[in-house]
């Protein structure tokens, strides 16, 4: 009887470290780029390199990507007048392609107008309701997500470069400090799943470093794409959290203090995640 | 005054709801707690269950059992639980699913037995506990079978 179980016992533990050298191999291909010194993580890895082969392929094919659908939609709003004064987002900043280079990688910004920083989707709503006159888009419609999705795009490959000093200092340390307060009857922090065990299995996924690099993305489990704010909103309300509102101070403070998290990662808007 | 009856009963049932989320005191000693939370022992085989239930337990989410191997996606968060009752007594298993981080302050687990002291809870869980006393001894007995 003994020995059985203890045969078992073997079999079991030579189980254990096959399916951990199988994770081994996987993160030995899961490539990053080495972080500036005084950052969190020595590599900074994007979510892309916890992805299945599958996934992976299906971002990297811009026929196949389903996030596109969004960017060639948004590509003619871009060209549609809208509002009171006639105007597109042509008229004052014409061909996306040149003028949009590099602007999504450096949100959220600072705004000396409104005192504080602002993120893509915000600044797309003061550019219609200050220059078009026109309504402003709803957070989560498919208006907004696409056109985000649409001027995001016109950095992929660019990378992430957002300002953490001067006047945005404190948003960044405001975001930090959300980052790792527990929250929720779960009592997790971000920094409990993508800091401390990213890499790791949980349940049916590997925990990515929660970088923000492939926002808006297509999240095959919801069809369609998902702004970074619905994201943070959907981990606080898994941790059985009041999620914060989107848009609201704090989730841009927390967008501000994750990019700097991903500083250096390529955009990769329209990615594709689980 | 008719109307006036109904309200005050449902009234008194919301404070009495309200006074059933006191805080819970766990009763520990050398970080242990010796003493079964519902003075009865668990029933391991209904423990079994609570622990693989996502909405309950989701044990499996994080750690690994190979009694459960036909049970898919076991995680990686937390240690392989095979053995546990080996490792630990009943009364340290015990506060170890009740509130974890009175022992290991650090780790990442959550309290299933805790209800105050937590930060922005949904309304709906608000002054509760993951899971109830009964469901907590039930856990435990179950894995006093990992040995």
């Amino acid at each position: 009887m003994s020995i059985r179980y203890g045969s078992l016992a073997v079999l079991a533990t030579a189980a254990l470290t096959l399916s951990a050298m199988a994770v081994f191999g996987q993160e030995a291909e899961r490539k990053g780029i080495p972080a500036p010194p005084g950052h969190v993580f020595k590599t900074i890895i994007s979510g892309y390199q916890f992805r299945t082969k599958e996934t992976r392929a299906l971002q990297d094919d811009d026929l196949e990507n389903p996030g596109f659908l969004a960017v060639e939609r948004a590509a003619d709003m871009w060209k549609t007048v809208d509002g009171s004064e006639g105007k597109s987002c042509m008229s004052c900043h014409g061909e996306a392609e040149t003028t949009m280079k590099g602007v999504g990688a450096a949100m959220p910004k600072w705004s000396e107008k409104l005192n504080k920083p602002v993120n893509l989707e915000q600044q797309i709503n003061i550019c219609r309701t200050e220059h078009m006159k026109a309504q402003p888009w709803a957070f989560k419609s498919k208006e907004l997500t696409d056109m985000t999705t649409f001027i995001r795009f016109q950095s992929r490959g660019m990378p992430v470069a957002v300002k953490t000093d001067g006047p945005m200092s404190p948003w960044f340390e405001k975001g930090k400090e959300i980052y790792y307060t527990r929250v929720g009857q779960l009592d997790l922090a971000c920094a409990s799943c993508h800091e401390k065990n990213n890499g790791k299995f949980m349940r049916a996924d590997f925990l990515s470093q929660g970088q923000t690099n492939g926002f808006p993305t297509y999240r095959l489990r919801d069809q369609r794409l998902i702004p970074l704010h619905e994201r943070f909103e959907g981990c606080m309300f898994d941790v059985r959290g009041v999620p914060y509102k989107p848009l609201s101070d704090e989730f841009l403070a927390l967008e501000l203090y994750v990019a700097w998290r991903g500083i250096g990662l390529p955009v990769e808007t329209p990615s594709v995640r689980n | 005054m008719r109307r006036l009856i109904p309200a005050a009963l449902f009234c008194a049932l919301l404070s009495a709801t309200a006074r059933g989320d006191e805080p819970i005191r766990l009763d520990v000693v050398d970080y242990a707690i010796p003493k079964s939370l519902t003075g009865a022992p668990g029933n391991a085989d209904a423990g079994k269950k609570v622990f693989l239930t996502r909405t309950l337990g989701n044990c499996l989410a994080c750690h690994q059992v190979s009694a459960l191997k036909s049970e898919e996606f076991h995680g990686e968060f937390g240690p392989s639980l095979d053995g546990v009752a080996t490792r630990y007594n009943t009364a340290q298993l015990r506060l170890i699913v009740a509130d974890p981080k009175r022992i290991f302050t650090d780790t990442v687990m959550p309290a299933f037995y805790k209800n105050d002291g937590l930060n922005r809870v949904r309304p709906e869980f608000a002054g509760k506990p993951v899971l109830t006393a009964a469901q907590v001894e039930d856990v435990v007995a179950f894995l006093e079978t990992l040995k």
